[in-house]
């Protein structure tokens, strides 16, 4: 069990930024010039690290530098990090697609991917010959499609089109087949790269229960990729994080996660008490807002039903009487899913002496609201009327989470989520 | 940490490349997708065409009849004793053969960069299943060939096949090393510089002129400038249609030393075809 199935050592990926034209040829017969005289090539040397945001500084990005990771049989590890970290070039480079700048990696099995389902289809075959050919790209044989023809056919659930082509079938259809056709599939290693975002409930359902199958019962060597950091606790054994190409940890799925949404922090949002875009009267302002984990660690993504606290600052010029401060949950289309006010607890509305500067935390013990992007709103009031209120104070992930306890992801983004119990009388 | 060699690695990754590095036991074990890209192809071509298989009968008859009229009763190029119809029908059927696998197969990186962009398999066994999907165009060709041959020989004429009939196979091989041996280049080279399949179609057409399709190799050599002639004579494609043509009409000459300078040409082709095909399909995605 404890076999080292492939080796991953210190892979580099440099892209060419910008367009691929004008320059190529005299780059390329710059390489060519120094490759005859046997010096390494000159545009290795150079090239920023891979940091979205900022603006470039050369010509080259590293996509991925220096990664180095084993894994081992019958291990499931989980790839986590930011869009555009550099993961789907890992799998892509794992899956032979392209090949590094730098480094190497050893395997001692079959890798195949699930990087995007229904790769070659063809929309003029019908789904039958399809699942052949389908299978046969991601590196079946004939005879092992054959045998699982009938498997694949019950597992998608479109027994009735099966000898109808596939343009003529719905997108999730097609998700469908070719999700079946993968899951199938009997590599040593599985590279799963994002594929239960797919289809609807139903099928996400079976989909997990097959991917849970997979790694936990036929014990097979997975690597998987994913934003939905439940599916990631529930599923593998073991995590990397991968910010701007590099590996910044590797440790147990738990662990990982945690950083993960540690380190996802908003850095582009300006200081709220510099703030303008604001309706003040010039005596109270908000300074700042932070959310913190029950360790009492600064987060800016979290998980529904984990335990938050939302931390105002503030700082008043003045003597201020019934203070009452309101924190609104907006979602991305900008409706409220609900809101926080003191006001609503008669106990906690409290006075503020003059120059008074300090806090109040908001303490949720179970974040009710389901994978998305939101925003917080902060107003204060006081007996003078309105004193300070500011959009968008702060912006911040949930990035799905297990509020149920139940081992599942909700699927519904609508809505808050409650505590609820059902009872059965027959 | 288990300590492994480096042999007992089943494969490795890395950036670095040899000169030939061919994986035949990776190809064979993938010839079932070959025989399925192979499938595909045929059952697909014609779907929702009302025409269907007949387009395949419809474009060489149509071209033999326009090189009859122009070379041949406008031309005065003369065919021996053999029809002129049924002698360019002859040329064209061999030459369409080579020219789809070259223009299909050239396009094998940029047609497929949805496929070649989310999984590996063995690149090349594309353009090889290209190759071979065109051989059923090939054999309907051939049929009418073989048709109008027999309705020659009914009205009249004094047809007969060569005994070198016997080496047909081999030709078609030869054809099809050269189509895909070329359109390999040729599509590598396209990956970063797209120019190259704007010339390709160009200097396909221009390639039949000087490759004795609609003429033979002998008024050629009496009516060329000497360069040109010389030109024609060592163009490989010249010797396989002269090469298929005595084999079929038992027309020209046959020379066996010329056969197998392009049968090596052919191959050395394909190689090369290969090596480049096999350097460029590791990074393609990042520059197509």
């Amino acid at each position: 069990m404890s076999e080292v199935i492939l080796k991953v050592e210190h892979i580099s990926k440099q892209y060419r930024l910008g367009l691929v034209g004008t320059g190529t040829l005299s780059h390329d017969l710059k390489r060519w010039f120094y490759s005859i005289q046997g010096k390494d090539d000159p545009f290795l040397k150079i090239g920023d690290t891979n940091d979205r945001s900022k603006a470039a500084e050369s010509d080259y990005v590293w996509a991925i530098k220096d990664i180095s990771f084993e894994v081992k049989r019958g291990e499931v590890l989980g790839i986590i990090g930011k869009n555009g970290a550099g993961k789907s070039t890992l799998l892509k480079i794992l899956s032979r697609v392209t090949s590094p700048t730098t480094g190497q990696i050893k395997t001692k099995g079959r890798i195949a991917s699930l990087l995007e389902v229904g790769t070659g289809f063809h929309p003029e075959l019908t789904g039958k010959e399809n699942i052949y050919l389908n299978g046969a790209i991601l590196g079946m044989t004939k005879a092992e499609i054959k045998a699982k023809e009938q498997e694949i056919i019950e597992f998608s659930g479109c027994q009735r089109y099966i000898d109808t082509p596939v343009k003529r079938y719905s997108s999730g259809m097609r998700v469908r087949l070719a999700f079946a056709v993968a899951a199938f599939l009997e590599p040593d290693i599985l590279v799963v790269d994002e594929v239960l975002a797919v289809g609807d409930s139903e099928f996400q359902k079976k989909a997990i229960g097959k991917m849970q199958d997979i790694s936990k019962g036929e014990g097979r060597t997975v690597l998987f990729v994913s934003h939905n950091m439940a599916a990631v606790i529930s599923l593998c054994t073991r995590a990397i994080v991968i910010n701007n190409g590099e590996i910044i940890a590797d440790m147990s799925a738990n662990e990982a996660v945690e950083l993960y949404l540690q380190t996802t922090s908003n850095t582009e949002s300006e200081i709220i008490e510099k703030r303008k875009d604001r309706i003040n009267n010039g005596n109270f302002i908000f300074t700042d807002l932070n959310i913190l984990n029950t360790q009492r660690q600064k987060v800016s993504a979290l998980l529904a039903g984990d335990s938050y606290f939302f931390q105002v600052f503030f700082k008043s010029k003045f003597e201020l009487r019934n203070v009452k401060i309101r924190l609104q949950f907006l979602d991305s289309n900008g409706q409220m899913r609900f809101l926080c006010n003191n006001h609503f607890s008669n106990t906690e509305i409290f006075n503020l002496p003059q120059n008074a500067h300090g806090y109040i935390v908001c303490e949720i013990p179970k974040f009710p609201l389901p994978k998305g992007f939101y925003s917080i709103k902060l107003t204060c009031f006081s007996d003078n009327g309105l004193e300070d209120e500011i959009e968008r104070a702060l912006d911040f992930d949930v990035e799905g989470g297990d509020f149920y306890k139940s081992g599942k992801e909700q699927i519904s983004k609508e809505g808050v989520l409650v505590n609820y119990k059902f009872k059965f009388d027959f | 940490m288990a300590n492994t060699k480096d042999d007992e690695w089943l494969y490795t990754i890395s950036a670095k490349r040899k000169l030939i590095d061919f994986n035949f036991k990776e190809i064979w074990r993938y010839r079932d997708l070959l025989f399925l890209f192979v499938k595909r192809d045929i059952v697909t071509l014609y779907k929702q065409t009302v025409l269907g298989p007949l387009w395949y009968l419809i474009q060489p008859l149509f071209t033999s009849v326009i090189f009859t009229l122009i070379f041949n009763n406008l031309g005065q190029i003369q065919t021996g004793t053999v029809p002129p119809f049924l002698f360019n029908l002859a040329g064209i059927t061999a030459w369409n053969y080579f020219r789809d696998c070259l223009n299909n197969t050239s396009s094998t990186f940029t047609k497929n960069q949805n496929i070649f962009g989310k999984v590996y398999f063995p690149r090349v066994i594309l353009p090889m299943s290209i190759t071979i999907s065109n051989l059923l165009k090939f054999g309907i060709q051939l049929l009418i060939f073989i048709g109008f041959f027999v309705y020659y020989s009914v009205i009249g004429f004094e047809l007969s096949v060569n005994a070198n009939i016997i080496l047909f196979p081999v030709y078609v091989v030869i054809m099809a090393l050269l189509g895909l041996g070329l359109g390999m280049i040729f599509s590598s080279l396209t990956t970063k510089y797209r120019d190259l399949s704007v010339l390709l179609t160009f200097a396909v057409q221009l390639l039949m002129y000087v490759s004795a399709v609609p003429y033979p190799m002998s008024e050629a050599k009496a009516k060329f400038p000497p360069i040109v002639a010389k030109l024609v004579e060592y163009n490989p494609l010249t010797q396989i249609m002269e090469g298929f043509r005595y084999m079929l009409l038992d027309t020209g000459e046959f020379n066996s030393a010329r056969f197998l300078y392009t049968l090596f040409i052919s191959l050395f082709i394909f190689l090369l075809g290969l090596i480049i095909f096999n350097r460029t399909e590791k990074s393609f995605i990042d520059t197509v």
